[in-house]
């Protein structure tokens, strides 16, 4: 990373127990799990709880629906990091490689249902324009989504337009294919916390 | 509810938790407004063009003597800041929408 305190600056305890995670995973932790070690107090303890309620909380949407609304956030922002490690993660719940690709290349035609297709185009609109109106959120509603659903589809897209910049501005490493596909099975089975 | 907990509670933290870097500056990097000339590119960059930045824009902001430390408390608070935006326009578009909703029900 950019910032040599975030490639080495962290506490003793921290350092054996990347250590023990590289040993058993065979993979070096990524920068993105990283970085809410360093001084956790400022920004990594409540990023990780706001993400896992966002990604992992009670919803209505699956996590590999809230998967996919990060990759596609992730997408938009070109963030090559956070990319490829949602695309693998949403590929891994769906079980389904080519509907993700689909999604970020083609969401107009891509195989999804048209509550999740309308809510990704909100969430996209608000990802690269930066704002929404009540005329934005009146078409996803009539569309059949739930406004419970929409708060948390926001909380998912705030999430990442953080994370992503925080990828990008602080330089994290993209890792093989491989180490994207052991993150992606980490995700799933424990989450963010 | 919760997610404005949460929200609130991360927004604190870096802006008045314990750091390296003045309230003001981090809540002018928050605001992406009012910050120094040294500061104001990077800053706008992690805001709108986050994949713009490189290696000789966070080299150049720490040429100007800031430490490692301040750098990192800012580049979050500036990622927060633009991401609340978003947040913020995304909640209340829903609020109006809902609102309104109701009162054509009515």
């Amino acid at each position: 990373m950019r910032l040599e305190i975030l490639n080495s600056g962290y506490k003793f305890g921290t350092k054996v127990l990347f250590g023990i995670i590289k040993l058993f995973s065979g993979y070096p932790l990524p920068d993105a799990a990283r970085l809410v070690f360093y001084r956790p107090d400022f920004y990594g303890n409540p990023a990780k709880q706001f993400t896992q309620r966002a990604m992992r909380g009670p919803s209505a949407w699956t996590a590999g629906e809230r998967e996919l609304m990060a990759a596609y956030v992730s997408y938009l922002n070109e963030c090559a990091f956070c990319i490829k490690a949602h695309t693998a993660t949403a590929a891994g719940a769906y079980h389904d490689a080519e509907k993700v690709d689909r999604v970020l290349t083609d969401i107009k035609n891509a195989p999804i249902t048209p509550v999740l297709r309308s809510t990704l185009q909100m969430i996209g609109k608000l990802t690269r324009e930066h704002t929404v109106n009540a005329d934005d959120m009146r078409t996803v509603i009539a569309a059949g989504v739930s406004p419970q659903q929409i708060e948390d589809a926001l909380a998912v897209c705030f999430a990442f337009n953080l994370t992503n910049r925080l990828a990008d501005a602080f330089g994290f490493a993209v890792p093989s294919d491989e180490a994207f596909e052991a993150g992606a099975e980490y995700l799933l089975k424990r989450g963010y916390a | 509810m919760e997610y404005q907990k949460l929200y609130q509670d991360l927004t604190r933290h870096v802006l008045k938790g314990k750091g390296e870097s003045t309230p003001q500056l981090r809540q002018a990097a928050f605001d992406n407004t009012g910050l120094p000339a040294s500061l104001n590119a990077l800053i706008d960059k992690v805001a709108h063009q986050p994949y713009k930045v490189t290696d000789n824009d966070i080299a150049a902001v720490k040429a100007t003597g800031i430490t490692e430390d301040q750098l990192f408390e800012l580049v979050i608070c500036g990622a927060v800041g633009q991401a609340s935006r978003q947040y913020q326009s995304g909640l209340t578009a829903l609020a109006e929408a809902i609102q309104e909703g109701g009162r054509h029900a009515s």
